[in-house]
């Protein structure tokens, strides 16, 4: 699998390790919400289909991605960078 | 129709014509007292005791392809109780007593092999692991036996035990371990199953659940409505799909597994071999053909096929470990959908809807604990308490903090 590095290009997936679903990005508050916190920990979507992501480009920039997969096929559909998703998501509360 | 030496005379001297097909193919009642939802080895083993052990009627098997179709059918046949922890041990340890009589219980040949297992270890540290995970399997009334250096080299001389670094330093042995034929598994498991009158449906898929006031009345199939008082769902890779459809979000990931089978060699490897220092385990089948397997993709998938890098991977291990094999070529790659759970642990429990049960989250280790899942879920079923051995599958565990986290490595399903 190649992955579009919005920087770098394609790059092989091979020089990344995947965390999951892009979804752990927003973490809620703990203290406010224990139930909140064990379900962003433990519970997933998992979905069969286009999936968002993040990946670590360990073996190369150490950036954090978020790629947007099919989970049926493998075929990437599209990546940004996770900084990019996450000051979008601020900016739009 | 029993199975015999004196049958199989018999059939080799009127020409053959006396066997039948192994199952019915019955259509859909209307209702049933238990519907199973995935006809795999779980689901299919789930309805056996339910049926033989437990003397419930009126059950079927809801399968959406054929039956064994998933990863009973994609396994590498290793069957076992080498575990640590106190939640998990008794319960393979269940399983591998089941195993012992499975053939005599259901009257079918599943191959049951107890070649032993034998996991090598590389440093002093891992050695140490490995004798308290061997004094934890003998108080679970398992058995174990620690070699030394000399000791594995007597069983498998051909090892790389000088390897620059991962010199093998012993190993632990399970000899009771060994391996079975998977899809024969399944096929006996069905067989008993229909014999004791269970109706095991094929080409039905599971499209929905009907739930009023929180309890399950019946679900939505492929071919239409059926009623029912109680359901499991025994689904692995598909879990999260089933379970979304009853409003539920579980903590599983599916997840890719790919295992590879050589060309046929002459008999070499007569055990169970795992490398301890790397994902690689390996077993020869009785065609001759060395069966063996390593790691996750690391990624979500539902594809049924894996990607180059774990093949590298694996490769690389085999190779370390018996420099032998670098000219064996590969005949099969395949890939099978792994219920990866939050911490490499099993749930078997009831649901927040009532009449709505669950077994998934085998991760790698589903097919050796087949009979046990299914004679635990059964239990489950049946009675509304867990079996003894599986008390601590329970679905709130992550919530509570019970987790059973045998490889030690949280809630992160691509590592387990």
């Amino acid at each position: 699998m190649l992955i579009p590095h919005p920087l770098l290009g394609l790059r092989d997936a091979q020089e990344f390790t995947c965390l999951g679903d892009a979804a752990l990005l927003n973490r809620p508050d703990g203290l406010a919400d224990p139930q909140a916190l064990t379900d962003y920990v433990y519970l997933r979507d998992n979905p069969a289909g286009v999936h968002r992501e993040l990946w670590f480009h360990e073996q190369g920039d150490r950036s954090w991605l978020v790629v947007t997969r099919n989970t049926l096929t493998h075929e990437i559909l599209g990546a940004e960078l996770a900084r990019d998703v996450a000051l979008r998501a601020k900016g739009a509360k | 129709m029993r199975y015999s030496a004196f049958r199989v005379l018999k059939e080799a001297l009127t020409g053959h014509k006396g066997w039948r097909p192994l199952w019915r193919n019955p259509e859909p009642k209307p209702a049933y007292d238990y519907v199973i939802v995935g006809g795999g080895g779980h689901g299919l083993a789930t309805a056996y005791y339910l049926a033989r052990t437990f003397k419930q009627a009126r059950i079927a098997v809801l399968e959406k392809g054929w039956l064994g179709s998933g990863n009973i059918g994609r396994n590498t046949t290793i069957i076992r109780s080498n575990y640590l922890l106190p939640g998990n041990e008794p319960f393979y340890e269940f399983s591998m007593k089941l195993w012992e009589g499975l053939e005599q219980a259901f009257n079918f040949n599943a191959m049951v092999s107890q070649r032993g297992i034998l996991n090598l270890c590389h440093t002093d540290a891992q050695r140490d692991a490995y004798r308290r995970r061997g004094n934890a399997m003998l108080l679970a009334g398992a058995d174990a036996e620690l070699l030394d250096t000399e000791g594995v080299r007597a069983m498998y001389p051909f090892l790389n035990f000088d390897h620059a670094r991962f010199p093998i330093k012993g190993g632990l042995l399970q000899r009771r371990a060994g391996t079975a034929r998977h899809d024969g598994v399944a096929w006996g498991y069905a067989r008993g199953a229909d014999l004791a009158g269970v109706d095991l449906i094929q080409n039905c898929e599971v499209t929905g659940f009907r739930i009023e006031n929180g309890r399950l009345r019946g679900v939505e199939t492929s071919r239409g409505y059926i009623g029912a008082g109680k359901v499991g769902v025994a689904v692995a890779g598909s879990t999260s799909r089933v379970m979304a459809q009853a409003g539920m979000r579980l903590p599983i990931e599916s997840h890719v597994l790919q295992a590879f089978v050589s060309e046929g060699l002459k008999p070499t490897i007569d055990g169970v071999i795992t490398f301890g220092a790397g994902h690689f385990y390996v077993s020869q089948s009785d065609k001759g053909g060395l069966v063996f397997g390593g790691d996750i993709d690391g990624y979500n998938s539902y594809a049924q096929r894996g990607n180059l890098p774990v093949i590298e991977d694996v490769a690389e291990g085999g190779m370390a470990l018996m420099p032998m094999i670098g000219r064996a070529r590969l005949l099969r790659i395949w890939g099978g959908i792994m219920d990866m759970s939050m911490d490499g642990s099993p749930i078997i429990d009831r649901t927040p809807v009532a009449g709505l049960y669950l077994n998934a989250g085998w991760c790698y280790g589903g097919f050796k604990a087949t009979p046990a899942s299914g004679y635990a879920f059964a239990h489950l079923l049946a009675t509304d308490t867990p079996h003894d051995t599986a008390r601590a599958y329970r679905l709130d565990r992550f919530a509570r903090g019970y987790v059973i986290d045998e490889k030690g490595m949280g809630a992160q399903p691509n590592l387990h």
